[in-house]
């Protein structure tokens, strides 16, 4: 664990609720197709949803989007998106893992389980966004990611479809930077200048 | 020291106890989403930190039983994956039919959801009277939960719809009686099901099955944790049998993945080939 703490590059986790879609569809367009870092991404959807938010997203950037099995390396710029029924996690490597545990904040997937496991993994290497949506997941996982030394954005909540999540996550890291969509952009490109050189995984490596 | 490096000293030290204590090694399970279920289960308990309920775990079986089933059991539903009962029944069937007795392993079964699914499913076939199903689990106290077969009532409605969705050919209501909030399942389909306590870490071979059903067990170990297990299944299931695994699993990273051939494109359901 602590091997990949000192080598691995930085990450960016994202959780979206409700009108999350139009905001991360507003991100991917405007990230470029050479974006350095992997995003992590927990939408709120429904557990018999199929592939059409991959599809979505797909189609709004130019980014390549997948829904990962457990055990794959997380190396390089792409989304990884949270599949419907399975929580996405951050094991040491860093690789994905999934679990079918219960749900989280009346969420699998839940974006306080992404951001927990991804602070763990990431330590201060990780920049963690919480865009729109009602609940308050994601407020206990950004606190984990700030008190682990991790970077905090919050959407404006003056600005999102629904304010609650933003809201609740505002609060729970006083810190965090609250920012409009266009604003979280060039944050997260300044974030992969500064992000340490990122590194793919070698060919052929067993996971 | 930080309080979450001495909380992974303490963690590390309770899986060690455990080990040594009670025989089961937890030790290659995917540690992050471990901690997270052991953290869970300590938030739940009376004990303020693992160094606490390290003692008390070692002392008393009970305790142990409950961090147990906190860490390893694995809700599921009847019919989880309406898909993969479809093609059971297209690929596996007919395969299973060229057998006078046909031997099926349900491994990490938890609560039994699995195991009744499949016999719902050979029932409406006319295969039951030839079948077995073990059913096995790590897990003493969910094993007995799966024999008995009771399930709240307020599953039915989404059972129901997996079980047409599913490709059910009768009525799902045929299979329970409802008493009061529970339903229980109707006494036939337990009559060929085996439950045993089977520990997929350290326990061996059993058996020679013509078809595996694990689903959602590999996703929550390492990576040569997962290589074993499916070390295992390859050992004891017969050339031409069939593997399944949960909907978000596959062998893909699999060492033994060249001993299989996928059965449907994105299916997690392997046929083992029938010489290497």
């Amino acid at each position: 664990m602590k091997l990949s703490l000192l080598t691995a590059p930085s990450a960016i986790v994202v959780g979206a609720s409700l009108g999350g879609l139009d905001a991360l569809c507003f991100l991917l367009d405007r990230l470029p197709a050479s974006f350095p870092l992997p995003l992590l991404v927990v939408q709120h959807r429904s557990a018999d949803d199929d592939g059409l938010l991959v599809a979505a997203l797909r189609a709004a950037g130019h980014l390549p989007v997948r829904e990962p099995q457990a055990g794959e390396p997380i190396a390089t710029g792409g989304v990884l998106l949270a599949p419907a029924a399975y929580h996405l996690l951050v094991e040491p490597g860093p690789t994905t893992g999934l679990s079918a545990d219960p749900p989280v904040c009346a969420a699998r997937p839940s974006v306080d389980v992404l951001f927990e496991s991804a602070a763990e993994v990431y330590g201060p290497r990780l920049l963690a966004l919480i865009l729109t949506g009602e609940g308050r997941d994601g407020s206990a996982g950004m606190q984990r990611v700030y008190a682990a030394g991790g970077a905090a954005i919050v959407q404006d909540p003056r600005q999102a479809a629904a304010a609650s999540m933003p809201g609740h996550a505002r609060r729970a890291v006083p810190q965090a930077e609250i920012l409009p969509l266009a604003g979280i952009v060039t944050r997260l490109l300044a974030f992969a200048d500064q992000a340490p050189a990122v590194r793919r995984a070698p060919a052929g490596r067993r996971q | 020291m930080p309080r979450d490096a001495l909380e992974d000293i303490e963690i590390r030290l309770l899986l060690e106890a455990v080990k040594l204590r009670y025989g089961h090694d937890f030790t290659a399970y995917s540690p992050v989403s471990l901690k997270r279920r052991l953290r869970h289960w300590l938030s739940e308990s009376d004990y303020d930190n693992f160094s606490q309920a390290q003692a008390a775990i070692l002392r008393h079986a009970a305790e142990f039983d409950g961090l147990l089933s906190s860490i390893t059991v694995n809700v599921s539903e009847m019919f989880r994956q309406p898909p993969m009962f479809r093609a059971l029944r297209q690929h596996v069937l007919p395969f299973l039919r060229t057998f006078p007795h046909v031997k099926i392993w349900v491994a990490g079964c938890a609560t039994g959801e699995e195991a009744y699914s499949l016999a719902i499913l050979l029932h409406e076939e006319g295969l039951a009277p030839r079948c077995r199903i073990y059913a096995t689990d790590l897990n003493e106290r969910v094993l007995q939960e799966a024999r008995a077969g009771i399930f709240p009532l307020d599953r039915v409605r989404r059972y129901t719809r997996n079980y047409l969705e599913s490709g059910g050919r009768g009525d799902f209501s045929d299979y329970y009686s409802a008493r009061y909030e529970h339903a229980i399942f109707a006494a036939h389909l337990r009559r060929n099901m085996v439950f045993a306590a089977h520990s997929l870490v350290s326990d061996g071979e059993f058996g020679e099955m013509h078809l595996i059903l694990c689903c959602n067990v590999l996703i929550y170990f390492t990576a040569p944790l997962a290589d074993r297990v499916v070390k295992l299944f390859t050992g004891c299931l017969r050339p031409g049998g069939y593997l399944a695994l949960g909907a978000r699993e596959s062998l893909n990273h699999r060492s033994c993945r060249a001993d299989y051939s996928e059965v449907e494109s994105g299916l997690a359901l392997y046929r083992r080939a029938y010489e290497a």
